[in-house]
């Protein structure tokens, strides 16, 4: 019993140093691989020595400090080098107080935030597509087994490991940046590395049905990357933005899904459900970032996913000010997908002709997209165009990643049928 | 005479807690509130939302200074607190001016209250 709660503690204490202790490996030994290899030797001497000495003031330092001297030794004895002398041989063993302070003071100063930012930027070259930055993500700075990780992605094990390691392989080939960057390239790693977190959240958020289970995890751990992101750059308004969206989001899940698994709408969902400090923190985190004057992508989605988090029912919701931001997204970043979800909106205030009109020059670059038929559908529902929503609805269906997506689609048809039939 | 219990713990710690060790957490400590409150004992109780929401007003200058971030000094020292509501953080910082301008020099950090219960107890301090 004592060793299963000493267990749960451990395992938590080791996931939350391992961001920083991985980092300062990393920049230690410039190899990813060794790097992993020193912090998995240092957390199985802490699940030895934690337990009977209790846990170290600084857990990251105990680690980065015990890897470090383990691995060096090691590497020494492969040199069939004389072994270390006394004292380093002390500091590997117990990680002593006085080395681990003077580490944990080093590590107080700038340099580790660059390490944790480096561990995550290596994870997203813009040329390795979004599941292997994310999977590589999870393995690396989370620290998920590849068993955990295949799990998720719902693929084999042997599958997710030459997924992972053909992604690692693609790092070591593009050069690991280890210079101290420069405030463009700490922008520009930011902007990487909160896109890939984003993706990593929404591989959690959108999992409908039976995947929920698995996948919720996901989501719950993009938002424990940001606000580490975030304690590290307190001031940057685009990573608040980017909390303050998954938030804003996550706050909805326990809402998102009926008995059956089937999605719930945003206007016909139980609000009373959603997460209240979960919403608190967003909205907090708005306020500050639009202290800064600067709508930045993720800031303006959250101002948006705020608006739906104020109104106290669906009909309160400021559809006006909701229409507005989108139109400021569609300005700074321009996509089909902003304009059909600025549609939505427009529907509301100026009815679905404006919100048809508005989306219907999209047809071509948005002819593989479920919801682009989806939204069609009920436009042309709305308008009592019935023989063209149905072609809409019949095409969102065959484009349905999800059961639940497709059964939702059903129901718009069911409606149609209905009405199709006076009883 | 009423006493604060102050709680410090690692964020990153804390943070890592699955909701359901979280909520393990909570709940035994709801065992303690409701024995406290029984007892007419219990003053108001708040969670704080974490650090990253939190903003800082250094009244040590002349306007003071609006920072991104919790109170991150060292030489000085907590020494009291309020609980105020507000409808945004803009609202907030202008009270906390306000008492700044009442008592310059130091700062207040400003946190958004996650959990919040209500006082059972009548402060005889």
């Amino acid at each position: 019993m004592a060793e299963a709660a000493d267990m749960a503690w451990i395992n938590t204490a080791l996931t939350a140093a391992r961001p920083q202790a991985m980092g300062a490996l990393l920049r230690y030994f410039r190899d990813l691989d060794r790097a992993e290899e020193a912090f998995q030797e240092a957390c199985l001497r802490a699940l030895k020595a934690w337990p009977r000495n209790g846990p170290p003031r600084d857990a990251a330092a105990w680690l980065i400090l015990v890897g470090r001297n383990a691995t060096v030794d090691s590497l020494r004895r492969l040199a069939r080098q004389q072994a270390l002398p006394e004292e380093d041989t002390l500091l590997a063993e117990g990680g002593e107080d006085d080395a681990e302070a003077t580490l944990a003071d080093r590590l107080d100063g700038a340099d580790y935030r660059d390490d944790i930012l480096r561990l995550l930027f290596i994870c997203c070259p813009p040329d390795l597509p979004a599941a292997q930055q994310i999977a590589l993500a999870l393995r690396i700075v989370s620290g998920l087994s590849v068993a955990e990780i295949a799990r998720a992605f719902l693929i084999g094990d042997s599958a997710m490991e030459q997924r992972i390691t053909r992604a690692k392989a693609r790092v070591t080939r593009s050069g690991v940046p280890f210079e101290t960057p420069g405030a463009p390239e700490r922008a520009e790693r930011l902007g990487a590395v909160a896109a890939m977190l984003y993706l990593l959240f929404n591989e959690g958020y959108s999992a409908g049905g039976d995947t929920v289970e698995r996948r919720a995890p996901l989501a719950q751990e993009a938002i424990r990357l940001a606000r580490l992101l975030l304690r590290l750059f307190p001031s940057e308004p685009e990573i608040m933005g980017l909390l303050a969206l998954m938030l804003l989001q996550q706050a909805r899940a326990g809402a998102r899904f009926d008995a059956d698994g089937a999605a719930v709408l945003l206007e016909d969902q139980d609000r009373g459900r959603w997460n209240g400090p979960m919403i608190a923190e967003g909205l907090a985190l708005i306020d500050k970032a639009m202290r800064h004057g600067r709508p930045t992508p993720y800031l303006v989605q959250a101002a948006i996913a705020a608006l739906h988090a104020r109104a106290a029912t669906a009909a309160d919701t400021d559809w006006t000010q909701i229409d507005l931001l989108y139109a400021t997204l569609e300005h700074i970043q321009p996509s089909p997908v902003v304009t059909l979800n600025r549609s939505v909106a427009t529907a509301k205030v100026r009815g679905p002709a404006a919100a048809l009109a508005m989306i219907e020059p999209l047809a071509d670059r948005l002819a593989g997209y479920f919801h682009f038929f989806g939204v069609k559908g009920a436009y042309l529902t709305q308008l009592g165009r019935t023989a063209e929503a149905r072609v809409a609805f019949d095409r969102a269906i065959a484009l349905a990643h999800t059961p639940a997506e497709a059964a939702h689609i059903r129901q718009h048809l069911d409606g149609l049928q209905r009405e199709a039939t006076p009883t | 005479m009423l006493y604060a219990i102050l709680c410090y713990h690692r964020e990153d710690v804390v943070g890592s807690w699955t909701k359901e060790e979280d909520d393990a957490v909570m709940a035994k400590l709801s065992v303690v509130h409701e024995k406290l409150a029984r007892e007419g004992r219990l003053g108001p109780v708040a969670r704080l939302l974490p650090t990253t929401a939190a903003t800082t007003l250094r009244k040590d200058s002349d306007p003071p200074l609006v920072i991104d971030g919790p109170f991150a000094e060292t030489k000085e020292q907590l020494l009291g607190f309020y609980l105020v509501e507000g409808e945004t953080l803009e609202q907030i910082l202008d009270t906390a001016r306000e008492l700044g301008r009442a008592n310059p020099g130091g700062a207040y950090e400003i946190r958004p209250v996650g959990h919040y219960y209500p006082a059972t107890a009548t402060a005889k301090a």
